[in-house]
């Protein structure tokens, strides 16, 4: 077992230095620099120009600015954004929980919904439940989410009028950020309505965002319930008379689980991608809206920083997840 | 005195056999028949759309669908901010759409098959590289890797094109790599080398045409997620530029007008949808009746 996990983890450092080249590279790329960024319309003198390149050692030769970059990453030094002046990776601690907030909920209402539907569907199979369950679970991973988003936006924040439209809670509320997720903070700031207004927030993005992998789930525990349903040992349980739910709830549902719980874990990296729409419709200051004004304004190190730790994140998961099924399925771990 | 050779009755062929298996499933026959829909509304859109998709009929601007009060039959599906109208302007975006499919893929299906064809063949340390570039790639979650190539290359229609190509490359990678390594000890690759095949013969001739299955259900699902991706780089003002009337940067060019003129987001919205869902459907469909093990 300590072989497998010291194998899985040998695997990610050529990962983890592909990402830091990736990282590097692809802002150097980028025609423009941040020097004739922060000029703006009037344009700087030469000389000011080459200071601030010296400043944020643009000026020098690329491998050494690699190298120096992968020295600062192992410190944990991502630089400084060039628009706000704040350490990258400090905004990004302050900004992520917000987003880990949101891809919570996302995730378990994709898993509240899409467990019990994929089950349901499995056991009325070819029913008007399946075709139904199916139905809205292959639609759900066909959707485009920046417009299911601005769809759940005009229904239930403009006509109905049930939810707000953007941000995390309402303006009237001052919650401190001790934790930095919004319902924890809310709750502790003991402000009467803080915490709903903060649920209430949460709900559209949460429902936009855990859409697709509410389908993933569905699909995937349907197809594995199947499996599991057929196989003898049911049909054993079942003939010595057990009762249907035991059997399903008891025998099958924990092997059908197996396969389910490492799609649930490798819903991270779309999860991400789709935190960049959401939090950009619905304004939820997270990392993907960060990223997103950080390409925009070419602000090198947020670019840089916020691929590399968005990078080291899902690795990391994926490390986890594949222990963990590592597991549960030795034939995995010997393979 | 020998028994008269009785004719064998005749084998269903290969098409037949697939076609047979494929048109089980009504999903996968609703997917193929809305495809093919597409793919003639994309070739016949100019002889199809009632409007040129960027004339501006300024009398017109954010005039409702024909069913809505308001509305005229003379714009259908109503018209945008600017007085284009709205049907033909989709109508053009399939070309755009399916034209963003057909690239990516391409692009992506080729250089993955040669990359896995190479990793999975000579295996040793061309493998290992080839496979930790596409590790490296898989660990970037894929709009923000699109994105992060298209904040290289500039916004635009052929960068988006550019950047989904690199965001599907990982999977044709990994899949041929895989395929290659479960058919390269089959008898029939053995006795073609003794036969005196080359390398390349060996890779491209005997090796590939027995891949293929799960490549093509690959490519048929790549199209609906280079679709889905180029509308999101069109949302988010890094694929296509306005005017041009593609899907994503449609909506997002009307979003301001949300509130007053719903139809504006709507229709460019259900467009996706029915693009990404009709090729879903027909990859599902493919994948039940070329891997018969992966049905379920």
């Amino acid at each position: 077992m300590l072989a497998f996990v010291a194998r899985r983890l040998a695997l990610i450092i050529p990962t983890f230095v592909g990402v830091t080249l990736i990282a590097f590279a692809l802002i150097r790329l980028i025609p423009g620099d941040p020097v004739e960024n922060l000029s703006g319309e009037r344009g700087m003198d030469p000389a000011r120009r080459e200071r601030l390149l010296h400043e944020f050692g643009l000026d020098r030769p690329l491998p050494v600015q690699y190298a120096e970059y992968v020295g600062q990453v192992l410190r944990g030094d991502l630089g400084t954004s060039l628009t706000t002046h704040e350490p990258v990776l400090q905004e990004f601690l302050t900004l992520f929980p917000a987003t880990v907030e949101l891809a919570f909920f996302a995730l378990l209402f994709a898993v509240v919904v899409g467990l019990p539907a994929g089950i349901v569907a499995a056991l009325k199979r070819n029913t008007v439940a399946d075709y139904a369950v199916m139905g809205v679970s292959l639609a759900g991973y066909s959707m485009p989410i920046f417009w299911w988003a601005l769809l759940l936006i005009l229904f239930f924040s403009v006509h109905l009028g049930w939810t707000p439209v953007s941000g995390r809670i309402a303006v009237q509320f001052d919650v401190p950020a001790v934790t930095g997720f919004m319902l924890v903070d809310a709750l502790r700031s003991g402000e009467p309505g803080a915490f709903r207004s903060a649920v209430s927030h949460l709900i559209l993005p949460a429902i936009a965002l855990g859409t697709i992998p509410l389908a993933v789930i569905a699909r995937m525990t349907r197809s594995s319930m199947l499996e599991v349903l057929r196989e003898d040992y049911v049909r054993t349980v079942r003939a010595k008379g057990l009762s249907r739910w035991r059997v399903v709830v008891v025998h099958a549902l924990r092997n059908a689980l197996i396969p389910v719980i490492t799609v649930i874990g490798l819903q991270v990296g779309l999860l991400l991608s789709g935190a960049i729409l959401t939090e950009t419709i619905f304004s939820w200051p997270g990392i993907g809206n960060w990223l997103i004004h950080g390409v925009q304004s070419r602000d090198y190190p947020v670019v840089q920083g916020g691929i590399l730790l968005v990078a080291t994140i899902v690795i990391a998961v994926n490390l986890v997840v594949d222990t963990l099924y590592g597991v549960v399925n030795p034939r995995i771990r010997h393979g | 005195m020998a028994e008269p050779l009785t004719p064998e009755p005749p084998q269903p062929g290969g098409f037949a056999t697939f076609w047979r298996a494929y048109t089980q499933s009504r999903g996968a026959v609703i997917g193929l028949g809305l495809v093919v829909a597409l793919v003639l509304l994309a070739i016949f859109a100019a002889v199809v759309s009632p409007h040129p998709p960027n004339e501006q009929y300024r009398d017109f601007t954010l005039t409702p669908p024909a069913w809505d009060a308001g509305g005229s039959a003379r714009f259908l599906l109503g018209t945008d901010p600017v007085g284009r109208d709205i049907l033909s302007r989709l109508i053009h975006g399939t070309r755009l759409s399916l034209l963003i499919g057909v690239i990516s893929v391409a692009i992506s299906l080729g250089l993955g098959v040669v990359l896995g064809l190479v990793a999975g063949y000579f295996r040793g340390l061309t493998e290992t590289i080839v496979m930790r570039a596409t590790d490296v790639l898989l660990a970037l979650p894929s709009l923000l890797l699109a994105i992060a190539v298209v904040a290289i290359l500039g916004p635009g229609l052929a960068n988006a094109m550019y950047a989904i190509a690199i965001v599907l490359l990982p999977h044709y990678v990994r899949l041929t790599r895989a395929a290659v390594i479960a058919e390269a000890g089959r008898e029939y690759v053995t006795s073609s080398r003794i036969a005196g095949a080359g390398t390349l013969r060996l890779m491209f001739d005997a090796i590939l045409p027995n891949c293929a299955a799960p490549l093509i259900v690959q490519a048929t699902l790549g199209f609906s997620n280079a679709i889905l991706d180029a509308a999101a780089l069109g949302f988010l003002g890094l694929g296509a530029q306005p005017p041009t009337p593609e899907w994503g940067s449609m909506l997002a060019s009307a979003l301001e007008f949300i509130q007053r003129a719903p139809w504006v987001v709507t229709f460019p919205g259900l467009a996706i949808l029915v693009t990404v869902l009709a090729f879903n459907l027909m990859g599902d469909g493919l994948r039940d009746a070329l891997d018969p093990r992966l049905k379920r």
